[in-house]
């Protein structure tokens, strides 16, 4: 099996996501907390980051979040996105998504 | 029931993939499939419900919830409350009948909070699944999962509960069975009752309009409420809080995640209400309390994350 490196870039913090594994999952797995925790099924977008460096698989996500020219842009939610390659992401919320 | 709508009929809900979807509400949530239809939709059931649906799965690119419907007593209400919304200020849209298979003609309206309700007199009666109308027995063997009771009700995030407390309790015939205030006397949530139950509908303050909390599922007891918490981890499925307590209702809950981030809710006992009772007020110093009873405090989760 193999792993990538994941790395937030405001927090310098790294952990390790299996191939099949998708990135939020992980960062919860190995106890890191740099990327907010929702619905885990990307619909709510608490999640949402921007991913700077690397390859990744995307599950379905929520439109209202990630739209086509967004994802292609390189946002994507992380409990939605399993790397296909080391990455490098940074937390990116939705306005929408954080008001209280 | 005062003008005529009876009970909570269904929920037509978003998903992003049908197939995961039926995993986490047949398999999981122990609903049972009655029907499909040729735009792809869904119908599912819980047993003890008499009518043919309940809850329909809408494969989308958004999740969310596309509307919350009430069954009315009969065509003269209905024609009643049709007049009465329009009077309140509200556009009201029609469908024909078999647009929702099975089902008769409904009405749709948008309520201030940015929510679509629907009202509808006609479903074909399927009566319970699994048993005889005479004689039944106590309850129908090979459910799945959580072996889910009935829908029970939904919460919906938005603004303008005023407006949205107007439409519910003076027009459709709710009263306000529990709320929460804040220190300036505005109410931040509430609950609606068409029954002796806690509630039918629930809404919540939020900024964005139109907002889908949960959709919630009855189970007999605390036991089955363990045995659910059991289930969501037998099959990794994602959990926002629970086993636990609300203050509001006093039900026993817990909520957990569809797998397009839908929140479901299964929970047990609760409150009732008769005709003569006040409505239960909590304060919003004490909210954490209200919502999670054991815990005190409100988890982020709750007030964030919505579809
Ligand atoms: S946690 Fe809800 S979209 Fe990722
Ligand atoms: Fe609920």
């Amino acid at each position: 099996m193999r792993v990538f490196n994941i790395t937030d870039k405001t927090s310098e913090q790294t952990f390790v996501c299996r191939e099949n594994e998708y990135v939020l999952y992980a960062m919860q797995r190995t106890g890191i907390a740099c990327i907010p925790i929702g619905c885990k099924g990307g619909g709510c977008g608490v999640c949402r980051i921007n991913i700077i460096a690397g390859k990744v698989d995307f599950g379905p996500m929520s439109k209202a979040h990630v739209s086509d020219e967004q994802r292609k842009n390189g946002y994507a939610l992380a409990c939605r996105v399993k790397p296909r390659s080391h990455l490098v992401i940074e937390c990116a919320p939705n306005l929408k998504a954080r008001n209280k | 029931m005062k003008k005529g709508v009876m009970r909570p009929g269904h929920v037509q809900i978003r998903v992003l993939d049908m197939e995961a979807a039926l995993k986490h509400y047949v398999d999981l949530l122990g609903l049972i499939e009655t029907d499909s239809d040729e735009s792809g939709r869904v119908y599912l059931k819980a047993w003890s419900e008499v009518d043919k649906f309940s809850v329909v799965l809408r494969e989308a690119d958004e999740p969310g919830c596309d509307f919350m419907a009430f069954k009315v007593v009969d065509e003269d209400s209905l024609i009643q409350l049709e007049k009465d919304i329009v009077e309140f200020g509200l556009t009201v849209t029609h469908l024909a009948e078999g647009d929702l298979k099975d089902c008769g003609r409904r009405i749709q309206f948008t309520s201030a909070s940015g929510h679509c309700f629907e009202l509808y007199t006609d479903k074909k009666y399927t009566g319970k699944w699994g048993l005889n109308e005479v004689n039944p027995e106590a309850w129908p063997r090979g459910l799945k999962g959580m072996r889910a009771v009935r829908f029970d009700h939904c919460l919906f995030y938005g603004d303008a509960l005023a407006e949205t407390h107007d439409l519910f309790v003076n027009v459709l015939g709710f009263y306000l069975s529990e709320q929460v205030v804040d220190p300036e006397g505005n109410r931040i949530a509430q609950f609606l009752s068409l029954s002796t139950k806690a509630h039918d509908i629930a809404f919540i303050k939020h900024e964005e309009k139109g907002k889908f909390h949960h959709a919630s599922f009855f189970l007999e007891s605390w036991e089955d409420i363990l045995r659910a918490a059991d289930l969501i981890s037998m099959t990794d499925t994602p959990i926002d809080i629970g086993p636990t307590r609300h203050g509001l209702t006093h039900g026993k809950t817990i909520y957990f995640f569809d797998p397009s981030g839908n929140r479901t809710e299964v929970f047990a006992g609760g409150d009732y209400n008769y005709p003569d009772h006040k409505p239960v007020t909590w304060k919003t110093e004490e909210l954490g309390k209200a919502i999670f009873y054991h815990d005190r405090v409100l988890n982020e989760k709750f007030l964030t994350v919505v579809t």
